[in-house]
């Protein structure tokens, strides 16, 4: 066996307690993030069993999926929505887990929580309930979606059983464009992978524009590697990943942090290890990107055609069908096309620097009026740095309203939902059928590009307001 | 047992020849709103299955009673997106033990194999022939083996193997969980986590 490893290597193997030959890993679990909607079977499980949970402090609970983005303060109108909250508060408490429900100030988004809160850190194995867990890979974690069986596990044990996955590295080097984002850098992969050209793979994201990116940039990044069918993506830390941890509350401090960094500095993938699968692309060829079909994989760069069906691989019915339902034409332009809504938010797109994009393109300007608008902070921390640096005031100039955190319209739990055969331009990662609400239209995109929209009515190329000329 | 022992089913199918069929679509979210884990069958397909004013689409295989069985046959590509467990417990619920495609995303297998839902994963030209078998006779049957792992259409005896980790096989045969297995090495977790920084 070669002595030279990946980081995928490193960080998995270090946290397997058992192999079982011709069968997976058992592989303990450092965070468990736990949220309201795959929970409350879970903990149901271990009441039954008549288990607790083994380490609560290694275990924290948010509520954002089936949460109000307005009025947060009240009660919750839906039944369904105010018992799961109330379970998961229950339980919380019965197991004395930390809860971060409604209205608490560290409440947010699960995959904006935890890294915010130091929570998220490098080395780390993570789980959680949902499959945008891929987020927390952006410091160098392995973190990875779970179904709610496996939430139970992890709950009473601590630990997962996984096959080790295959491993693919993603090399992109090169400058990016003006106005593209780490979102479109990430819709450029999987318009180029499918949605499962990377099943069965952990992908390591590597290269020059990885390492250009900040942060926030890189959860974007890897939050969405689900979409192509990975287990999770992973990005090495470095010293933008330490700035970041350092100091928030649960980042180890004083000589715990020394000797975390020792072992942080050693997570990168051994000059010549191999991956299993290796893919290269080249940042300049990435331009602002939009999807105009019904899986993440259907995208393109904003100024071009949509493909006709000869030119794809695999069912060409299932082509049409997804056209149809956009009501969208082979070889027509993206640009032009009149939407309807725009959703600023969700564990892709909702954090302080998605903001400050959206800002820039819609200061000075209006929100055109026959767009509804939904803005809606990942977490209560981002809603602060909003009023802090005056983006509010921007915002509400332009005519829009800013909302309360949550995940919101990008699964439509709650009331958040876009009516049926209306366009949405969406800072989400999931444009299936009926997502955003039965017959809604989904176009992914990044904030720019929302914002784009959010101003003119239509889809535009954000470039054009940005006083860039397009090529 | 966690859920019925899995060891030879033979049982007519129900096609769905359909790509990339995603998880919004086997369990919409509003439906993960549950504290438990019931009327999940009624769900399954729910707005390919039903108008919004509940009556049944016609066309919509599940809705067609030439089709019955305990197998579910789709096309590549099947179960992508979240991780909804409530997906394979929609199947499960429904009666389907079985899910036959040539391809799976990762997240819904493993979440099937918990549960007692086999994925059964066979070449594209094997799928093919399946959808053949059965658009011939809607009643065609499907023998799938799981201590031989393999899958048979009966009437013509063609058959392919299929892959399944060993000790997800031992589960499934005998109907346990993963929750069993850990809990018997608790110790050995306990003492793990001690070296492990918080």
């Amino acid at each position: 066996m070669s002595s030279k490893t990946t980081l995928f290597d490193k960080v998995w193997d270090s946290h397997v307690v058992r192999k079982i030959d011709k069968g997976p890993d058992v592989l303990f679990i450092d965070r468990h993030l736990v949220h309201e909607v795959t929970s409350p079977v879970a903990f149901l499980g271990l009441k039954n069993r008549k288990s607790k949970v083994l380490y609560p402090e290694r275990t924290f609970a948010t509520a954002d999926h089936n949460t109000p983005t307005i009025n947060q303060h009240l009660p919750v109108k839906d039944p369904l929505s105010a018992n799961q909250l109330k379970a998961l508060e229950e339980n919380a408490r019965e197991h004395g887990i930390p809860y971060w429900g409604l209205g608490h100030e560290k409440n947010g988004i699960v995959h904006v929580i935890g890294p915010e809160n130091g929570i998220t850190l490098p080395g780390a194995t993570i789980v959680c309930g949902d499959s945008h867990t891929s987020t927390h890979g952006a410091f160098g974690a392995i973190a990875f979606g779970i179904g709610t069986s496996e939430v139970e596990m992890v709950l009473s044990t601590q630990c997962i059983m996984q096959p080790k996955a295959k491993k693919m590295r993603i090399t992109i080097d090169g400058a990016l464009n003006k106005a593209v984002t780490p979102k479109d850098v990430a819709l450029y992969i999987i318009s180029r992978l499918t949605t499962s050209g990377a099943t069965g793979y952990f992908v390591e994201y590597a290269g020059e524009v990885f390492r250009n990116m900040s942060m926030e940039g890189r959860m974007t990044v890897c939050n969405l590697s689900i979409e192509m069918g990975a287990r999770g993506g992973m990005i090495a830390p470095d010293e933008k990943t330490f700035a970041y941890i350092k100091n928030r509350e649960y980042t180890p401090k004083g000589s715990a942090w020394d000797a975390a960094m020792e072992y942080w500095k050693t997570l990168k993938s051994d000059e010549g290890a191999l991956f299993d699968k290796e893919v290269v692309f080249n940042g300049s060829d990435i331009e602002p990107m939009i999807t105009y079909g019904t899986n993440p994989g259907m995208g393109i760069g904003i100024s071009l055609g949509i493909p006709r069906a000869e030119s794809l691989e695999g069912g060409v019915s299932t082509y049409k069908k997804s056209l149809e339902y956009m009501d969208f034409h082979e070889g027509d332009a993206m640009l032009g096309k009149k939407i309807d809504f725009v959703f600023l938010g969700s564990c892709t797109n909702g954090r302080i620097e998605d903001f400050r994009a959206f800002a820039e393109i819609v200061k000075g300007r209006k929100k055109a009026d026959h767009v509804t608008a939904w803005l809606v902070p990942g977490s209560h921390r981002v809603e602060e740095a909003i009023r802090e640096e005056g983006i509010l005031e921007i915002l509400e100039e332009a005519g829009f309203e800013l909302r309360e955190p949550g995940c919101s319209a990008c699964l439509a739990m709650n009331d958040d939902k876009i009516p049926t055969g209306k366009y949405a331009v969406s800072t989400s990662n999931r444009n299936f059928e009926g997502r955003q609400g039965p017959g809604a239209r989904t176009l992914l995109a990044s904030p720019l590009v929302a914002a784009a929209a959010a101003v003119t009515g239509k889809v535009t190329d954000p470039r054009v307001l940005m006083e860039l000329e397009t090529v | 047992m966690a859920y019925d022992k899995f060891n030879i089913l033979t049982s007519t199918a129900v096609p769905l020849p359909i790509e990339n069929v995603d998880t919004d679509q086997i369990i919409p979210a509003r439906f993960l709103k549950a504290t438990e884990r019931k009327g999940f069958g009624d769900n399954l397909f729910r707005d390919w299955r039903y108008k919004p004013d509940n009556t049944p689409k016609e066309h919509f295989v599940l809705n067609n009673p030439i089709y019955s069985g305990k197998i579910l046959v789709g096309g590549k590509n099947f179960g992508s997106g979240s991780s909804r467990e409530h997906a394979a417990w929609a199947i499960y619920d429904y009666g389907f033990r079985c899910v036959v495609s040539s391809f799976f995303a990762d997240i819904f297998r493993n979440n099937c194999l918990n549960i007692g839902v086999l994925p059964v994963q066979v070449s594209a030209e094997f799928l093919q022939k399946i959808f053949e078998a059965i658009e011939a006779d809607p009643k065609a049957i499907l023998k799938v083996d799981l201590p031989v792992q393999t899958i048979t259409i009966v009437a013509s005896g063609q058959q392919e193997s299929f892959d399944i980790n060993n000790y997800k096989k031992d589960n499934m045969l005998n109907g346990y969980d993963d929750i069993d297995y850990l809990l018997s090495m608790k110790n050995e977790i306990e003492n793990f986590a001690k070296q492990m920084p918080l």
